[in-house]
């Protein structure tokens, strides 16, 4: 059923979303005088660090990393809340990377972001109809008041709640219908392309599930392509087309995410696959996960992964593997992937539906 | 006899709009090198069992009715001075927070030392080399090193690591770690419950395990409770309650977390939200997501009925406890 749907996605070639080479820096350093007086040097955080992936209409293709490897950053990247440091993010073929607001106000409309908290990102102040109606109003997309109110009431029901509850505010509303009510909001403006940043990481999972199901019907509905952030290994293969890893600020790997469970290519991937609990309590045995995700600031040499990696050479702590084309649809960047000499095979009990 | 038994236990918190009930008559036990989860979502009411048992309840909130017993004795009822003892000698505690258990002006080392020479009569030396031992078992690396470095030069899943070194200090009996992996990241938690895991089976600590995290529950425990609204909904062995859920709670549960290489196009969903405590149902508290109830559940509370292996407060499983 769902691989039914998930070639039924694969089957649009258009590609909706590509970036290549994206950059971006943080300058962190101690204030100028500090540095001046006590020699502190200049220091670059790179959040993001040359990535390149596409998204394809109709899809959603996930990143996927431990904190701080730069998920949010290329999010916020991509809806123009950051200006790249350099490379580029084409929308349909267009530059968008660095466009100022005015410039990038007709593609805002098509381009809209959930967060993970559904709270913040909520006028406290404002009734949720007045929420809702803020982009139709912004847009200039209803000609008047009736107009707006029908338009409201329908988002409402999209996300299954009822047009009474545009009269109350958010603190009325539970954690899972305040990301209700930021998905209304997000689909009022009729976007293509929703960027989604843990949008059920602050959900119980029974809420998530509701979230998650919704999502997947109104991707069919308006034939949304998402973008979606989650450090949630199973959240991202139950709604991925495809996935992209993130290490640091990089991709080790991106594959369709029913390979990339399968047959893991890059060692951090199988680690991160590793660690996921064992719901099916087949006690199977995994590789002991080492180490943790170094200081940002001072990367590590040549691989960033390297003293975490069981496999790592001489050639891995001097130079940076480049993202190499496996075939379908598989991109890794590895030594020793690319040397043939990292062991293949699921590190997961494949289940027999991977069978 | 269980090492921790708990009976009838009640957690009350007045409040100017009246007495709220976040615990409502909950009983479980815990055997000495047990591993009990205690899972449920947020609200269930899993820290205020937890903070109970370890005297730790943050005023208003207090223990209306019931007993806790450790080893036969009551330990819900003592004075502070005395329940800080048996919070230092013979319960631990780990937090999700692990900067809420670590002073941050002392270092780690002095932290240590200082808790092994209250409940010891070591030497300093002695301490010393203790605390250096005990950071070696919990997997730091370079202990003689960080041994004098401070909290804040620690990482969150290092910091978790010196957290439970502390609780370990005295070799308790009991460990009530309340999410102690939820603020940390997917490899830093594989490592801290493997830990975890280890040192309670080589010292036979019991562990009561509080977390929203059914995958972590699965890795780690022996039985597991299922909270709902201040309430117990199911106990059971692991296998049992994660693979073969009774409630129908627990059931909606399971079949809303997505599980790799489960390949459904939707997940289970249980509609609805859990109550606040304001508007706690009558009857089964679960009643209005619940897909079987019937009138009666409107009506009366399921009280825990015995199964095989352990409990459920359904009343579904009304015939099948009456064969137990
Ligand atoms: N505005 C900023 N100024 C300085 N550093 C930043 C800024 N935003 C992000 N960073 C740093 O960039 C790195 C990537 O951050 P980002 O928020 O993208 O991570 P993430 O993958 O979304 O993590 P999480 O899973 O914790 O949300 C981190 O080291 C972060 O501290
Ligand atoms: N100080 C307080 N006053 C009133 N209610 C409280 C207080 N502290 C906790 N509660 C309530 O008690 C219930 C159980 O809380 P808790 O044990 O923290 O849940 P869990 O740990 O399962 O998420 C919740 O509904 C919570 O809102
Ligand atoms: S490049 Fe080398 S260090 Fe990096 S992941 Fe591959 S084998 Fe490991
Ligand atoms: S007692 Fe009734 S409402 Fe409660 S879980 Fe059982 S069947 Fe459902
Ligand atoms: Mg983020
Ligand atoms: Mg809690």
């Amino acid at each position: 059923m769902s691989e039914v749907m998930r070639t039924e996605a694969s089957l649009s070639d258009t590609t909706m979303l590509e970036v290549s080479n994206l950059k971006r820096y943080f300058d962190v350093s101690r204030p100028f005088l500090n540095r001046v007086l006590e020699g502190a040097p200049r220091q670059i955080l790179k959040a993001v660090n040359g990535i390149d992936f596409k998204i394809k209409k109709g899809e959603t293709f996930s990143l996927v990393g431990e904190s701080g490897c730069g998920k949010s950053t290329v999010a916020r990247l991509i809806v123009g809340l950051y200006a790249p440091t350099e490379g580029k993010i084409e929308f349909e073929g267009r530059n968008i990377g660095g466009l100022s607001r005015r410039e990038m106000a007709p593609l805002r409309r098509r381009l809209q972001m959930i967060f993970q908290d559904p709270y913040a990102s909520l006028n406290p102040r404002w009734r949720v109809r007045d929420i809702i109606a803020e982009p139709l109003r912004a847009f200039d997309l209803e000609s008047d008041e009736v107009g707006i109110e029908r338009r409201v009431g329908e988002l409402l029901s999209f996300v299954k709640l009822t047009p009474a509850d545009g009269e109350k505010f958010p603190h009325e509303f539970s954690g899972g219908q305040r990301q209700r009510i930021s998905i209304a909001r997000a689909l009022a403006s009729q976007p293509d392309f929703l960027v989604c940043d843990e949008p059920t990481s602050a959900l119980d999972v029974s809420v998530q599930a509701q979230i998650l199901n919704l999502m997947k019907d109104l991707q069919r509905e308006f034939e949304l392509t998402y973008l979606f952030i989650s450090h949630n290994l199973a959240v991202v293969y139950h709604i991925s087309d495809r996935v992209g890893v993130m290490y640091l600020g990089q991709l080790a790997e991106v594959a369709p995410a029913t390979t990339l469970f399968r047959d893991p290519r890059h060692p951090y991937t199988r680690m991160l696959l590793d660690t996921i609990p064992d719901l099916d309590m087949t006690g199977r045995q995994r590789m002991p996960v080492a180490g943790e995700v170094p200081n940002p600031i001072t990367p590590p040499s040549g691989c960033s992964f390297h003293p975490r990696c069981p496999f790592a050479t001489d050639r891995c702590k001097s130079e940076a593997p480049l993202p190499r084309d496996l075939g379908s649809e598989v991109f890794v960047a590895c030594h020793g992937v690319e040397e043939n000499r990292i062991p293949r095979g699921p590190v997961i009990d494949a289940p027999p539906a991977l069978r | 006899m269980a090492l921790l038994e708990v009976h009838d236990l009640v957690v009350e918190f007045p409040t100017r709009r009246g007495v709220l009930t976040a615990v409502d008559e909950i009983s479980l036990h815990i055997d000495e090198g047990e591993v009990l989860g205690v899972v449920g979502e947020s609200g269930a009411g899993k820290s205020m069992t937890g903070n109970a048992i370890i005297g730790l309840l943050e005023p208003p909130g207090r223990i209306a009715r019931g007993e806790i017993l450790l080893d036969g004795r009551r330990i819900d009822n003592l004075p502070y001075d005395q329940m800080r003892t048996i919070r230092g000698k013979e319960i631990g505690a780990i937090f999700q927070d692990p900067l809420t258990s670590l002073n941050p002006l002392y270092t780690v080392g002095e932290q240590l030392v200082e808790t092994i020479q209250t409940h010891t009569d070591m030497t300093p030396t002695q301490a010393r080399a203790r605390a250096l031992e005990l950071l070696i078992e919990v997997g730091i690396p370079a202990p003689e090193r960080r041994v004098d470095q401070y909290p804040h030069q620690f990482s969150g899943g290092m910091r978790q690591r010196v957290v439970i070194a502390l609780a370990l200090c005295v070799n308790p009996r009991l460990i009530v770690a309340d999410e102690p992996t939820t603020a940390l990241d997917v490899s830093i938690q594989a490592q801290i419950i493997a830990l975890l895991k280890r040192l309670c089976s080589e010292h036979g600590t019991a562990v009561m395990l509080v977390t929203h995290d059914m995958g972590v529950i699965a890795e780690t425990a022996d039985r597991v409770a299922v909270m709902y609204a201040g309430r117990i909904a199911e106990v059971g062995p692991v296998k049992q309650v994660v693979k073969r859920a009774r409630h129908p709670y627990t059931h909606g549960l399971m079949g809303s977390i997505p599980v790799i290489g489960h390949d459904a196009d939707r997940l289970t969903q249980i509609e609805g939200a859990m109550p606040r405590l304001t508007d706690i149902p009558t009857g089964c508290a679960f009643n209005p997501r619940c897909p079987q109830a019937t009138d009666r559940c409107l009506r009366d509370r399921p009280e825990p009925m015995p199964t095989e292996d352990g409990q459920v407060a359904c009343w579904l499983f009304e015939k099948e406890a009456a064969h137990v």
